[in-house]
């Protein structure tokens, strides 16, 4: 199962690199939310994907799976979301300003 | 278990929150800003004359012990860093009441310094490897926000470049922290340290200590420096200046404890590998300081360069150049605000940033010429300022551990950084003013007494070495013997 997982994160942490080289901002955001989510993937599952009850003592289970990674990624989750609000919009507010979303373009732009 | 440590982190945090609740009034902002960095900078004062008394100061949050809870660790090399924080942040708030529009000071300009503060220190006071992410990620996002500030088209540019390069650091972060938890199964550093011991050096413990090392490098700017000319061009001069004070170098502090405290078996290797970084770090930095004729471009190189020099401490890693590292690292953290304080003042009253427009300033403006001259001299580490000391201890450290190469590269790009320096003051304090161009009088003193808080220390650490040099060896000790700090944050 993990070595299923690892390639799913790797095809992942692939399409996010390529989005990410990309001359477009908005492919550029998008890559960057599916690296976040190659990330979390990847910690999820370096945790062992074992088999167990959710981590809720009332399930009175035998073995419960690790629940330490599970609060990494929401702690993880809620700031790349914080980002990509502010990636978007800080994306939009440079459309209206420079009238481009091509990188290249704005890179070639002479300050002031 | 002292409650202190966790003061310089909630200070700021509190005084932020209070701050936007007043964001139209900006007298009242101004107010709670100053109140709440003296009391951060009382609260770090008394913490760093705890840990000099009583040794490495823990909290354990909410009783738990660790590694189970999130433990606080002062030790003297955090506590060392926190209290130049302090200083530092408390010159850049009294320079931005001079300097920052009323629109950003309106806009939340002084939450978001306060919470980059909080970020900064808790970066530092963190003994926990997932909390340093978190911390970093609060340092960073208030970064952000600084930077974009205003919103002026070139402040765009640069945010989107520095934003993205930031996100994909951080995730690369996550990612290490899960590889490292897979092999440790903890998060606590001393744990990890304890863990990464009985495991030994396998090729996989080396392999995530390089991936820390990329990420920790692009954070501070050593060798994988692409990004930081262009983003700390963009901002306002207070805010560049907080950024060069503080930013690159928590990430030097996170190279310097992760690779002092976690995955100091391997010293070859590793030492290796920052030594080359170092080097090249220190040559670029150099090329492009000399390169340049603008004021802004020649300091952010010169902040580059800066980071090779820390990092040439770690490769020698002997005892000497330890302890010189953290007084350079100190030092370098002040004179880096100054010189961006100085700088901007300059800026201020010549109307441009181009050196070829400027000339003849020191008839008018004698005190910051004088200032800029003397800082010019004390980042170079010419003998009576602070940076001499450090540099001292990194090259007789280099010497010692026989890296002859290194330890003459930094050699010459000190000589180097001191020609782009003066080159700066010789450019627009000498000389006959630009023809054509009438500029009436600048009120330049409400920008000299912040940046005279950190000028005093520049000197006052150069005069006193021997009395700094006591706390610096202390902080030597940790960083050479990571059981200390084992034994005090897992004491039972």
């Amino acid at each position: 199962m993990e070595i299923l997982m690892c390639v799913a994160v790797g095809i992942l942490f692939a399409v996010a690199v390529f989005l990410i080289l990309s001359r477009s901002l908005l492919r550029i955001v998008l890559g960057m939310s599916i690296l976040t989510h190659g990330v979390h993937l990847l910690l999820i599952t370096m945790s062992r994907l074992k088999t167990g009850a959710p981590p809720l003592l009332g399930e009175q289970a035998e073995s419960y799976v690790d629940p330490l990674p599970q609060a990494l990624i929401l702690t993880s989750i809620v700031i790349n979301f914080g980002l990509t609000a502010f990636f978007f919009v800080l994306s939009y507010r440079s459309y209206l300003k420079l009238k481009t979303d091509d990188m290249e373009e704005v890179r070639g732009r002479p300050y002031e | 278990m002292n409650n202190l440590v966790v003061l310089p982190i909630l200070l700021p945090l509190i005084t932020g929150v209070i701050a936007i609740l007043f964001f139209r009034k900006v007298s009242i902002q101004r107010f709670v800003s100053v109140v709440g960095l003296l009391l951060t900078a009382a609260a770090s004062t008394v913490l760093i004359v705890q840990v000099a008394q009583s040794g490495i100061q823990t909290l354990n949050m909410g009783g738990w012990t660790p590694p189970y809870g999130i433990v606080l660790v002062a030790d003297m090399v955090s506590a060392l860093l926190v209290v130049a924080a302090s200083i530092i942040a408390l010159a850049c708030l009294l320079y931005a009441f001079r300097s920052v529009n009323k629109e950003r000071e309106e806009h939340h300009f002084y939450p978001f310094f306060h919470f980059l503060i909080a970020g900064v220190n808790g970066s530092f006071l963190t003994g926990d490897i997932f909390n340093l992410f978190v911390s970093f990620e609060l340092m960073l996002i208030s970064s952000y926000a600084l930077i974009v500030l205003g919103g002026t088209e070139r402040q765009l540019q640069e945010t989107i470049k520095y934003v993205l390069i930031n996100i994909v650091s951080s995730a690369l972060f996550v990612a290490s922290i899960g590889f490292l938890y897979s092999i440790t199964g903890t998060l606590n550093m001393a744990d990890l340290s304890v863990r990464i011991a009985e495991i030994g050096q396998s090729g996989v413990v080396t392999l995530i200590a390089v991936l820390f090392l990329i990420v920790f490098s692009i954070k501070a700017g050593l060798f994988l420096f692409f990004w930081l000319s262009g983003s700390y061009a963009a901002p306002p001069a207070v805010v560049t200046a907080l950024f060069a004070g503080l930013l690159t170098k928590v990430g030097l502090y996170a190279i310097v404890r992760t690779f002092t405290l976690i995955f100091y078996h391997d010293p070859d290797f590793f030492h290796a590998l920052i030594g080359w970084m170092a080097g090249a770090t220190m040559i670029l930095g150099v090329i492009g300081a000399i390169s340049y004729r603008d004021v802004n471009k020649i300091l952010i190189y010169n902040v580059i360069a800066g980071v090779g020099f820390v990092a040439f401490g770690m490769a020698s890693a002997s005892r000497t150049a330890l302890e010189g590292l953290l007084f350079y690292m100190l030092h370098d953290m002040l004179i880096k605000t100054l010189l961006f304080l100085l700088g901007g003042a300059l800026i201020a009253v010549a109307g441009t940033s181009k050196l070829d427009n400027m000339g003849g300033l020191i008839k008018r403006y004698p005190m910051l010429g004088w200032m800029f001259f003397i800082s010019a001299l004390a980042l170079a580490g010419i003998p009576p300022f602070s940076g001499f000391p450090g540099k001292l201890l990194l090259f007789e450290g280099g010497l010692q551990t026989g890296l002859y190469g290194l330890t003459g590269i930094a050699v010459l790009s000190s000589l180097l950084m001191l020609y782009s320096v003066l080159r700066i003051f010789i450019q627009a304090f000498w000389g006959e003013p630009p023809a054509g161009v009438v500029r009436r009088p600048y009120p330049v003193n409400g920008l000299l007494i912040p940046a005279g808080i950190l000028f005093i220390f520049i000197i006052v650490m150069g005069v006193g070495a021997e009395g700094m040099f006591q706390l610096t060896s202390r902080a030597g000790d940790i960083l050479l013997h990571p059981n200390l700090y084992i034994d005090a944050v897992l004491k039972e």
